[in-house]
């Protein structure tokens, strides 16, 4: 059967390590941490004092009258996606406005937004809201920021998945290209939700880490001391391409997008399940999706959020569904968990692992799970020939996403 | 308040507001044509105008401010 290959031919990101992709991916391949102290006054109440804050500010780079009318998630997947369109060179193109598409998603919106008018609500009435209030709170205000600007007209779409939008979003995209309804789709993830009451709902979970005296140390998948994910914020944009459309412009091709696969638990609506069935089904589908054989997958950027339950699950799921042999890297221990915009930024990972022939580390590992029984880049970057990778996200709700990105 | 004062601190809340230069804010100036003052940051400016001049411009008044010398007016009126 002859199917239609889609490739990758942007990317864009600003995260806690960095303002952009290369900054971003030289931080994580050198190990450094990108959490902190929160040291905003609201803090000093909350159980959980630490996060990973953006490195570079959106209001940097965005004037201060188009920042009134974006929610802090908008305009960081603006700055993500017009990165990834102009690293892709499509701008020039004479790429038809009707041929792109837009899959940008966030795993909880514009909440900042709506508390933030809510205190005003509260305080000086209601005619003291913002009229910018609702394009700025709405789910889909991120995705049709990306598609205004980018003049996208082939439909603008946000899935919402909570921690697993991003690889979501991604394999939207795909399924669109395949389908004939867009040559190109900017497709991603994006969270900024660094306020005390989110805090405070994950921290009520139990779901954070309260490292606070330690931050650099407090995101550490698989290691025996970890006690929760810690908070990120920033976004992830990748330019996906019909692979014929990409060779016809001779356009920088970074990999190839293979396969997707998407289940969800039918569970619980937190618990992932016990055994990872749903995780395991996504795996599988992945593969079979890209048509690779399980020994070619040798790297896979694990969703590993520094669960006590989580990892381990994502271990048992890894091994049931790969065997033993993959090099596992969680990058969310330099990042923290940036939620809905994870899934897009841990692509990127993935994909530069494949470009460079290096994946990235996992640092604070110092003291192993004594159940993680495969391999992982502890603490130092690993060379390594990659000619095809996995990146894994779920989401509240028992949402599972896997992808597979081949060399191009 | 002088109408010069009024225009003033409109030319204020513009900049704050829409980021419009204070210098091109003058009587004769329509909010939407000339300067580019969209419906959504028209609330605004109202609201804002509400507060600084502690005057109330009810909605079926905003429509009839075309240009800054109405809005001018109508505050100098109520004030």
């Amino acid at each position: 059967m002859s199917r239609i290959d889609v490739v990758v031919t942007g990317l864009g990101a600003t995260t806690p390590l960095g303002g952009d992709v290369a900054s971003t991916w030289d931080a994580m391949l050198a190990g450094r941490s990108g959490v902190g102290p929160l040291t905003q006054e609201w803090a000093e109440q909350l159980p959980v004092r630490i996060a990973a804050q953006l490195a570079v500010d959106p209001s940097e780079l965005i004037d201060r009258v188009k920042l009134r009318r974006l929610d802090r998630s908008e305009a960081i997947a603006l700055i993500a996606a017009q990165q990834a369109w102009a690293d892709s060179g499509l701008a020039d193109s004479g790429l038809d406005p009707e041929r792109l598409a837009v899959s940008v998603g966030s795993g909880i919106g514009g909440a900042t937004t709506l508390l933030a008018q809510d205190d005003i609500l509260e305080k000086s009435g209601p005619r003291r809201v913002s009229p910018h209030t609702v394009p700025m709170l709405m789910p889909n205000g991120p995705a049709a920021w990306v598609g205004l600007e980018l003049g996208a007209k082939a439909g603008v779409h946000s899935v919402a998945s909570a921690c697993a939008t991003g690889a979501e979003a991604i394999s939207l995209g795909l399924d669109l290209i395949r389908a004939g309804r867009a040559d190109v789709v900017v497709a991603g993830g994006t969270e900024a939700v660094i306020h005390p009451l989110p805090i405070a709902g994950f921290a009520s979970m139990r779901a954070m880490s309260t490292r606070n005296d330690d931050p650099e140390r407090a995101s550490r998948p698989w290691d025996k001391g970890r006690d929760g994910f810690v908070l990120g914020e920033g976004a992830g944009v990748l330019v996906l391409e019909r692979a014929d459309h990409a060779a016809a412009r001779g356009a920088r091709v970074y990999a190839r997008l293979a396969g997707a696969g998407v289940t969800s638990d039918a569970y619980d609506i937190v618990q992932p399940h016990a055994e990872g069935e749903g995780a395991i089904r996504a795996i599988r589908k992945a593969i079979v999706d890209a048509d690779v054989a399980t020994s070619d997958i040798v790297h896979v950027n694990a969703h590993a959020t520094s669960t006590p339950v989580g990892d381990m699950l994502e271990i048992g799921a890894l091994r049931a569904a790969l065997g033993d042999h993959p090099v596992l890297s969680a990058t969310k221990s330099m990042t923290g968990h940036l939620l809905g915009a994870a899934g897009a930024l841990e692509s990127i990972a993935t994909i530069l692992a494949i470009r460079d022939g290096v994946v990235p580390p996992t640092i604070n590992l110092d003291d192993p799970d004594e159940n993680l029984d495969l391999d992982v880049a502890a603490h130092k970057a690993r060379h390594l020939e990659v000619p095809a990778a996995l990146n894994n996200a779920f989401g509240f709700g028992g949402h599972n996403v896997a992808l597979v990105f081949t060399r191009a | 308040m002088t109408r010069e004062e009024i225009t003033t601190g409109l030319a204020e809340i513009l900049e704050e507001v829409a980021g419009v230069n204070p210098e091109d804010v003058a009587e004769g100036k329509s909010f939407t044509d000339d300067l580019d003052v969209d419906s959504l940051s028209m609330v605004e400016v109202v609201v804002a105008a509400e507060e600084k001049f502690g005057v109330k411009i009810p909605d079926n008044e905003v429509q009839n401010l075309k240009t800054v010398g109405d809005a001018v007016s109508y505050i100098e009126a109520q004030s």
